[in-house]
């Protein structure tokens, strides 16, 4: 399967996106690029940019490893991309707010009742509870892959807490550090706004009764979580607290935080915590991580939780499926970007087809995340495809499966020097009372030979993504 | 605005930065004991452990007080609470869990000193090799020192960051100078022998004071002297009153910024006036045991109460 190549495609030669890139590359000294690749490592190493693999004992922080080419998207490109990405966050929201109030898609049949009532992302505790400003998913990370110069899917709606939007941030510093004379010689358009717009962004939800300027902070698990950096990061960046579960209380019917002067009042909450540990008196009681009683402030409509509680149910894999319906049903027009085609195991034809093709297609546990199991068929042994297969047909409905596509490549520095690698890219998405995508995203790489599997907990890397001024 | 657990966080980052360093000075200290004196070594050893407040936790795992023991269980033990790796790594936690409070350099200082302190404490220490890394040790407590000193914004971070310093700092002066308080008696101070003479080098070489102590008083070591100069002087960056004249200082910052006067107040401006009006003479008639001793009691009592003041937790 002959994929294609962002830069160098067999058939056309070098893609024009990338010819000034190519030029000031050839006039480079193979070995001070080695040395720059090395620069950058270390610049990640000391500035702590790290995150935390869960189920390894030694490697507790590890670096993402980073590729100094960068992945390149021209402005008409990105044009395409941006409208079809606006079209499905709409979508997304009217979904939300559909699901959680009258359930006109499920009357109408287009969505089944029961991928509803039986899914675990389905919060009923938000039921008949409209979030300030309206909005459900504030911060979206769109998983899209390119098959071909004009194929784009999505893989995956990350309408929960998206993590990796430091990356793009660090990975467009690093490159600026690394080769200034390049961004001089090529207009890329910046990224470096972005926590500013998530700061207005985050402002333009406060609830309705906010005196003043809303006090935003960003809660987190806490300085052992994988993605600490990106909370801190993140809080930083946009000038508010970074807050644990241990520093907040309800104090009269608000969530206040404990500061060295007694507690303060927050209006909104950028929430990097799971639903089921946001309120230990709501959902899960042994939850040290969130905040007793938050939701009773949250129905009261006295902060703004974002991503709102419940939003999981939009990003759901079994939910994935039907995302060509829920585009069209809320929308009124056909998705503009599609999806990958998805067998969903719970339909008999549907797994009867899967079993038997199981060494040709990609089989994702429906809640799962991270690249945690899941089976590539192409790239895994006869025995791994059958135990597989026992875990497929002893629970069918927690599984979906999808063809193993030929995700395009980028090139990276390689030791024999450039060489393609499967690439995807998440953009970011920002929505308020508008909808704002950051020109640019995290371009994820396999870094391994072949492989199809980009998230960073399975050995892949990151590259700085340049969307062009053109 | 600050969280009350980000005050908490650089209180301890700070307290266990200065702890880092104070243990390699103390193994130093016991060092140079130990190569101008063959005699006696394993007590001055055991000084070195009590001054550290590791004498305990030492003999439940060594029964000899060598220099090898003694400075592996200092300096790199992970099962000791203070040892130098320990403290270095409690406050690069504390320094990651308030980041958001730290300038760029600041973070990369410390996150640095734990990178290169756990390579170089990852196995045994040669005996031969112990100066250099207790020197590296210093070094990179420098570095953070120095960069948190030339890019914190002077404000409550900076203020509740140099409470965590100097609490620990009259902490570790006062118990250097407790363990050998008798060496200090004006009794044998008459007797002034070599003996002598090499004890009290060896506490102002643990507060790295033995050659600015020449620059304030004259050449000879004279006991009441050294005590003056650990205790009462204003200038010596390791003085109990240089301590609490900072102390004071931030505290009365925090206090005019927030408008509001606690509990730490008035501990720290009580030991600030005793100070301020004590001579050398006084703090040894009444006993310089008792004196110390009281001391260390109220300097708990007034890390407590910043903790209880400042809502830490």
């Amino acid at each position: 399967m002959a994929a294609f190549d962002e830069m160098l495609p067999e058939i056309s030669g070098l893609r024009k996106p990338y010819s000034a890139y190519d030029r000031w590359l050839k006039e480079q000294d193979p070995a001070r690029l080695t040395e720059k690749m090395q620069d950058a490592e270390r610049v990640f190493r000391k500035t702590g940019i790290t995150f935390a693999v869960y189920g390894e004992q030694e490697a507790s922080e590890r670096l993402i490893p980073f590729d100094i080419v960068p992945r390149i998207i021209s402005g008409n490109e990105w044009r395409r991309l941006t409208q079809g990405i606006e079209q499905r966050v709409q979508a997304l929201n009217a979904f939300l707010d559909d699901i959680y109030h009258r359930q006109e898609i499920l009357r109408a049949g287009r969505v089944p009742k029961e991928l509803i009532a039986r899914n675990e992302a389905f919060l009923p505790e938000m039921i008949g509870v409209r979030p300030p400003a309206g909005v459900y998913t504030h911060i979206i990370g769109v998983d899209i892959v390119r098959i071909s110069e004009n194929e784009f899917y999505v893989l995956e709606d990350n309408a929960r807490t998206p993590s990796g939007v430091s990356y793009m941030l660090e990975n467009r510093e690093t490159m600026m550090q690394l080769f200034p004379e390049l961004f001089q010689q090529i207009k890329v358009r910046p990224v470096e706004n972005y926590p500013q717009l998530l700061r207005q962004s985050l402002a333009a939800v406060r609830p309705q009764g906010t005196k003043g300027a809303p006090t935003i902070a960003v809660l987190t698990p806490g300085s052992f979580n994988s993605a600490y950096f990106e909370h801190a990061f993140l809080a930083d960046q946009m000038g508010v607290q970074l807050v644990e579960g241990q520093d907040l209380r309800v104090v009269d019917g608000h969530v206040a935080m404990r500061t060295t002067e007694g507690y303060k009042q927050i209006d909104v909450l950028y929430r990097r915590v799971d639903d089921s540990f946001l309120d230990p008196l709501t959902f899960r009681p042994d939850s040290a991580l969130g905040v007793p009683g938050i939701m009773d402030v949250y129905r009261a409509g006295n902060i703004t939780i974002a991503n709102a509680p419940g939003t999981g149910i939009a990003d759901d894999k079994a939910i994935y499926s039907y995302m060509p319906e829920i585009v069209e049903f809320y929308t009124g027009r056909k998705a503009i970007l599609g999806n990958i085609p998805t067998w969903r195991c719970s339909e008999p034809d549907s797994l009867k087809y899967v079993l038997e093709h199981i060494d040709e297609l990609v089989v994702k546990e429906v809640h799962g995340s991270g690249g945690y199991g899941m089976l590539v068929g192409p790239a895994a042994t006869k025995k791994e495809c059958e135990d597989f297969s026992k875990k497929l047909a002893a629970r069918p409905s927690n599984y979906i499966a999808q063809p193993t596509l030929a995700l395009s490549t980028c090139p990276i520095l390689t030791d024999k020097g450039l060489a393609p690698r499967h690439v995807d890219l998440r953009p970011y998405v920002l929505v308020s009372d508008r909808i704002q995508i950051v020109p640019g995203g995290l371009t994820r790489v396999a870094l391994k030979e072949g492989s199809l599997v980009v998230n960073s907990s399975q050995g892949g890397g990151t590259k700085d993504t340049w969307v062009l001024d053109d | 605005m600050l969280l009350g657990r980000t005050a908490n966080g650089l209180y301890w980052m700070n307290r266990y930065i200065e702890r880092a360093e104070n243990m390699a000075r103390l193994v130093d200290a016991g060092l140079r004991m130990a190569l101008t004196r063959t005699q006696n070594a394993s007590e001055e050893w055991n000084s070195v452990l009590l001054s550290a407040g590791s004498d305990a936790a030492f003999t439940q795992k060594y029964s000899d007080y060598t220099a090898a023991n003694v400075a592996d269980f200092l300096l790199r033990d992970t099962s000791n609470p203070s040892s130098t790796m320990t403290s270095i790594e409690t406050a690069r936690n504390n320094a990651r869990m308030v980041r958001t409070a730290l300038t760029r350099e600041t973070w990369e200082s410390i996150n640095e000193a734990w990178m290169s302190l756990k390579r170089m404490l990852a196995k045994p220490i040669d005996e031969r090799d112990l100066p250099s890394v207790l020197d590296a040790i210093k070094r990179e407590t420098a570095l953070i020192r120095g960069s948190f000193y030339g890019t914190m914004l002077r404000n409550e971070i900076f203020d509740f960051s140099q409470l965590g310093t100097y609490v620990e700092r009259a902490d570790n002066t006062a118990r250097i100078l407790d363990v050998k308080y008798y060496v200090l008696l004006p009794s044998i101070a008459w007797v002034g022998s070599t003996l002598d003479n090499y004890q009290w080098e060896s506490i102002l070489r643990s507060v790295s004071a033995h050659r600015s102590y020449r620059w304030v008083y004259e050449a000879d070591y004279k006991p009441t002297n050294i005590a003056d100069y650990l205790i009462l002087n204003v200038r010596m960056p390791r003085s109990l009153t240089f301590c609490y004249r900072f102390l004071t200082e931030h505290l009365k910052f925090l206090g005019d910024d927030y408008g509001e006067r606690h509990a730490c107040h008035v501990t720290a401006g009580n030991t600030q006036a005793m100070l301020a009006a004590g001579s050398i003479k006084d703090i040894f008639d009444a006993g310089l045991h008792e004196f110390l001793a009281n001391f260390i009691r109220d300097n708990i009592r007034l890390g407590d109460e910043i903790a209880q003041d400042y809502r830490f937790y």
